[in-house]
């Protein structure tokens, strides 16, 4: 990267923005092609009723919410990530951060969606928002799905400020380059930016204060979707872990995810000079010890459990140990901790495809987790009588696929609209003028 | 003048009393409106019965003891469904009553996953009845749409008519008087229906018997539903 002389950087990571190939345009389409099944199953439900999922009494919550506290998680990577790196001025963040801001915008978009979409009746979701309505009649917030709605909102608002706000110089330089309606798009964009010093330091200011607001705004938003399931008198659910149990969970995702969106643009946008084994190697260390800590929590939550030998909860747990539900939770255990535990631990394999494997292992057992917090709850709750077993449907797995593609989708877009490694923050890094860097105190 | 006391509705089950004819879950569909909802939906576990009788069998052959037990909306004090709604569709009646508000809810299914007895029940499709079936909804109940919750309400459309109908004649309710669907219906009169605020009635007499337990007592959700039931410890056994 120090080679690199300022127009090579440019001109590098430009690219993308000027160019399109046939192949992104058949990425975009395969991709498409995903959402819109996703959408048409959404649009079945709707029509025919939610009795189209596989939900049941008493596992009222299963797939849905399972992929909302999974993208909820997966947002984790970016913002906090980005904001820790700032704060700490780790200087090899500069061509990290924009691909982990991206992922929290866009995993925090889809995580949105399956609250609004596992309603029964989804059109009355605006009955959630605190408006003056005629009837008198507020939100109830007492209930964790009240303070969900101002969390994940707030996160929302902050985490696209935090995006967007070091990409104003970068969409300026593409307004300087460009002609006909790109120009006029990206004139609008760049929001009059003419890299006066006093804008400059604006954006220094705006960066330092949304890099330490933006900190407690994201710790707060996973433990509030764990209270939607920590404040029910639910076997396993009612627990006091489950804040830091989700912080944690949710930052070990999301580096997983981090690392898999780098690997991929790293390939297909011919960044290899940009992001290094160095940067995977150090976020394949994060994700070591974010995996060591997973188990931790893990190990504690069960334990405890099993120690206190209340009738209710040792249900629930042994469904999960070594009855139904056991060849889940240990894959799980596999892909969390086995799987990834000795490959980052070991030097030599922590390489590009090393973390790779790694993180797409966690990813699988993180969501893994989500589902076996939720479902051998609910399917083993108190009385035996009215015991259930829960089985997915075609129309919750054409969802789930669905937003997978549709963030792959998402950042393909997204790529050909920004640079996705900030231009303007690597050439400062290059004649190391620490004076311009958003973020860094004087 | 003296400020009426607050009602207190609940009901005692007297399982020592309960055939397991099932005879209450079927006035109470009627009564209720309650769909059936066919054999394969049943078999997912989507049937709607606001009142089921649960069976459980103790120890083991010849000698099976079977044992039934009418389970129903525990109409809590401290009902973990009621805080956790969003619209305030799971709501605590003035008379301490689990009111469930069909046209606020908006179906995100958190009360029935508090509930620890699982008794609240979904329209995971709109609701149908076999012709000629449809001509007999109850007009005193309104038909719940898909993606609603719905679950035992104490028949409380039978309570307003009844304290309507008593201030009419300008008098005070009668023990007795209100009988929710599944009371009116049991044969061996295993459920009954009365104030507990009332000291004179028969469900605060029924209520006081050392026989009377409630169910998941220990979760501190404070059921108004009270079950009595002869155990061994009544016979100085140990079990």
């Amino acid at each position: 990267m120090t080679e690199k002389n300022p127009n090579q950087i440019t001109e590098d990571l430009l690219r993308p923005v000027f160019e399109t190939s046939w192949r992104y345009l058949a990425l975009v389409v395969f991709l498409g092609a995903f959402v819109v099944a996703a959408f048409s199953a959404f649009a079945y439900q709707v029509y025919e009723g939610i009795g189209v999922w596989g939900i049941r009494r008493p596992v009222f919550w299963a797939f849905d919410i399972t992929n909302f506290v999974f993208w909820i998680g997966i947002s984790h990577a970016g913002t906090l990530i980005s904001a820790i790196l700032r704060l700490a001025n780790a200087t090899w963040r500069r061509p990290v951060t924009r691909c982990a801001e991206v992922i929290t915008v866009f995993a925090l978009s889809i995580g949105a969606m399956f609250p609004i979409i596992h309603l029964g009746r989804p059109w009355l979701a605006f009955w959630l928002i605190p408006y003056a309505s005629e009837r008198q009649i507020w939100p109830n917030f007492r209930s964790p799905l009240a303070w969900d709605f101002f969390a994940i909102n707030t996160y929302l608002i902050g985490s696209v400020a935090f995006l967007t706000l070091p990409i104003i110089p970068d969409w300026a330089l593409i307004r300087d380059k460009a002609r006909g309606w790109r120009k006029k798009v990206y004139t609008v964009l760049a929001l009059g930016w003419r890299g006066t010093p006093k804008q400059w330091s604006r954006l220094e200011t705006a960066m330092h204060i949304m890099a330490v607001a933006i900190i407690p705004v994201a710790v707060s938003v996973h433990t509030i979707v764990s209270w939607d399931f920590a404040m029910a008198p639910v076997p396993m659910w009612h627990s006091t872990i489950f804040g830091p149990y989700f912080v944690a969970g949710a930052i070990f995702s999301g580096i997983a995810g981090l690392i898999i969106a780098m690997a991929l643009l790293r390939r297909f946008l011919h960044l290899e000079d940009y992001l290094l084994p160095l940067h995977f190697d150090n976020l394949g260390k994060l994700l070591l010890m974010m995996s060591l800590l997973w188990f931790y929590f893990a190990f504690a939550e069960r334990l405890t459990t099993w120690y206190g030998n209340e009738p209710a909860e040792t249900v629930v747990l042994w469904a999960t140990q070594r009855g139904e539900f056991a060849p889940l939770f240990w894959l799980m255990v596999v892909c969390n901790f086995l799987i990834p535990c000795p490959i980052l631990a070991i030097k030599r394999l922590r390489t590009i495809t090393g973390t790779v494997i790694a993180s797409l292992g966690v990813v699988v057992g993180m969501w893994l987790e989500r589902f076996l917090i939720i479902v051998p709850s609910l399917s083993y709750k108190y009385l035996p009588y009215s015991w259930g077993e829960y089985q997915p449907t075609w129309v919750e797995i054409t969802i789930m696929v669905g937003t997978f593609a549709g963030m792959v989708l998402l950042y393909a877009l997204f790529s050909k609209a920004v640079p996705v490694i900030s231009i303007w923050e690597l050439k400062v890094g290059l004649h190391g003028v620490r004076s311009q860097e958003p973020g860094v105190r004087r | 003048m003296e400020p009426k006391p607050q009602k207190k509705w609940a009901i005692v089950v007297d399982l020592d009393r309960c055939t397991g004819c099932e005879a209450c879950v079927v006035a109470c569909h009627a009564e209720n409106n309650i769909p059936t909802v066919g054999p394969e939906e049943a078999a997912k576990g989507r049937a709607m019965h606001w009142i089921r009788v649960e069976r459980y069998y103790e120890d083991n052959f010849p000698d099976v003891k079977l044992k039934f037990r009418p389970v129903f909306c525990q109409q809590c004090d401290a009902a973990p469904c009621e805080p956790v709604c969003p619209t305030f569709a799971s709501y605590h009646t003035p008379e301490g009553l689990n009111g469930q508000v069909y046209n606020r809810c908006i179906g995100t299914r958190y009360c029935a996953n508090a509930c620890p007895y699982n008794v609240r029940f979904f329209n995971f499709f709109n609701p149908e009845w076999e012709k000629p079936l449809h001509l007999q909804l109850n007009p005193d109940v309104s038909v719940r749409e898909v993606g609603v919750m719905e679950k035992c309400t104490f028949c409380v459309q039978r309570i307003k008519a009844a304290e309507i109908n008593a201030r009419a004649e300008k008098r005070e309710l009668r023990d007795g008087e209100v009988q929710p669907a599944c009371a009116q219906t049991c044969a061996p009169r295993a459920l009954v229906f009365g104030d507990l605020n009332d000291p004179r009635s028969e469900v605060s007499r029924l209520a006081k018997s050392n026989r009377a337990t409630k169910l998941l007592d220990e979760l501190g959700t404070q059921p108004k539903v009270v079950y009595l039931e002869r155990a061994s410890w009544h016979d100085g056994k140990e079990s």
